[in-house]
């Protein structure tokens, strides 16, 4: 039975090492994956630029997230050599053509005076909070602090607004702002479950504020009571956000949204819903169409469908809305395929999703080649009776 | 004969149903059949004669204004979705 001693000497006769200078050498010449096996505490103090972190009791279940090419050149470290030789021969055994183990590890590193990352990282707490999402290499914890520092903007917290709102602000989104002028109403809590019963005749901006900030004190909410309107629009998006999230139950303001977005280069992810049936698309201004392109000019309002009277199921916004904070949460990440130049169709009644194609409008009035909109224009409200005070 | 799926918004007019059989081989001609049947949707879908611009109009998840318009032709057993502009969500 070998000691340990012995046992790192024979592991270490069978891998391949480098030194420190040969490492970096590799590095900048070889674009191997660069995988760092020290604990967690060991790499927020301080690690190689561009490692991917698994801690060496992690490192047969995770690898293959991370490194799923058995022929890339893996070079992996530890402090000082020992856990990332054990490591580079189970890297061997689990078939991975070229591991190499760095002889002196991150010291040695460190005493070559080449490039360190100090991790800006999550601390203990959230690390505890995210570790659903930090499990996940697509997020990670880059992708992680990515969230927390993205600022998503929120059109209505209504039906839409409640699921995209609870889901981004459990997601982490640093910043959220909210948009909406009305109170919580009885006839609301059917379905928007962002708010309550004992917040009955409350604002709907605070409501939503005092659910999200209850979920995550990690995120800071923006409440603004008022209505969208060309009058307040420009002084809201002063206040800087990445992502819109559109849930608004009316035309003037969806219009508003998309003319601003265009002008300020924002994207929107937009939903809206009808009784059993939804549509979900993202609208990003540059790559894909806008919403004027898919409707250059609102209904006549003798024919606009009514709002208020045409009922919805109150599991379809749920449906909708995640889907909305799935799209916000992808953009902000900047990872998968979002709804861009696609209208997702879902049909609650059948369960059934369709898409079609919906592409730029090279006459577009705001978006297209020569536009003819350059203000923004205030459209008459189409559902009389139903709407509140401007 | 082709399939035409009537959104919700417009299903009043012809009496609540989610699809409408029609005839015809250009997406003119369907709703040229679809409307002659179903009257109160004329205004919904067309304005001078030309497709409204508050309405799309889908033909295998293509958009008929990127092809030939009211003419874009229709295969037998094509799905057609209309789809006009929907405001709802925050109420």
């Amino acid at each position: 039975m070998p000691s340990y001693r012995e046992l790192l000497a024979q592991v270490r006769a069978e891998i391949d090492e480098v030194d420190a200078v040969r490492g970096r050498a590799l590095i900048e010449n070889g674009d191997p994956i660069i995988l760092d096996v020290r604990e967690q505490d060991e790499w927020d103090e301080g690690h190689i630029p561009g490692a991917v972190h698994i801690p060496r009791g992690n490192l047969e279940s995770r690898i293959e997230g991370a490194a799923p090419d058995r022929s890339r050149t893996i070079l992996v470290y530890c402090s000082g050599g020992n856990r990332s030789a054990f490591a580079a021969k189970s890297l061997e055994e689990l078939g991975y053509d070229e591991p190499v183990s760095l002889a002196g590890g991150f010291t040695d590193w460190k005493r070559n005076g080449f490039p360190v990352d100090v991790a800006t990282g999550l601390d203990a707490p959230r690390r505890a909070r995210y570790s659903r999402h930090l499990l996940i290499p697509e997020v990670g914890e880059q992708g992680q602090l990515r969230l927390l520092d993205s600022k998503v903007l929120l059109i209505g917290a209504g039906g839409l607004g409640s699921p995209a709102s609870l889901y981004l602000a459990a997601a982490g989104v640093g910043r959220i702002g909210i948009v909406d002028a009305d109170v919580v109403d009885e006839s609301n809590l059917q379905r928007q479950i962002v708010h309550s019963t004992e917040r009955l005749g409350e604002s709907k901006a605070d409501s939503a504020k005092r659910t999200i900030e209850a979920l995550n004190p990690d995120v800071q909410v923006v409440a603004y009571k008022e209505r969208l309107t060309s009058e307040n629009v420009e002084r809201i998006l002063a206040d800087g956000w990445d992502v819109i999230v559109d849930g608004a139950d009316n035309f003037p303001t969806r219009y508003l949204v998309n003319d601003a977005s265009v002008w300020h280069g924002i994207p929107v992810v937009h939903g809206s819903i009808y009784r059993f049936e939804g549509q979900v698309t993202v609208f990003k201004p540059g790559d894909g169409p806008c919403y004027r392109c898919l409707f250059p000019a609102p209904p006549p309002p003798e024919l606009a469908p009514s709002c208020a009277e045409g009922g919805v199921l109150g599991v379809l916004p749920g449906v909708i809305g995640s889907l909305q904070a799935n799209e916000a949460l992808k953009l902000a990440l900047g990872i998968g395929e979002p709804l861009v130049g696609r209208l997702l169709l879902f049909d609650a009644l059948s369960a059934e999703f369709n898409e079609v194609a919906i592409r730029r409008d090279p006459e577009c009035p705001v978006c297209g080649e020569h536009p003819t909109i350059a203000d923004y224009v205030d459209y008459v409200e189409f559902c009389a009776g139903t709407r509140e005070p401007a | 004969m082709s399939v035409i799926r009537i959104p919700p918004t417009l299903r009043e007019q012809v009496g609540g149903v989610r699809e409408v059989p029609a005839d015809g081989e250009t997406v003119r001609e369907l709703l040229d059949d679809l409307m002659g049947r179903f009257p109160a949707l004329r205004p919904q879908l067309v304005e001078d004669d030309e497709l409204a611009p508050f309405v799309n109009v889908y033909v295998e998840g293509e958009d008929v204004r990127t092809r030939e318009g009211l003419d874009t032709e229709v295969q037998p057993g094509a799905t057609v979705i209309l789809l006009p502009a929907m405001a709802g969500g925050r109420r």
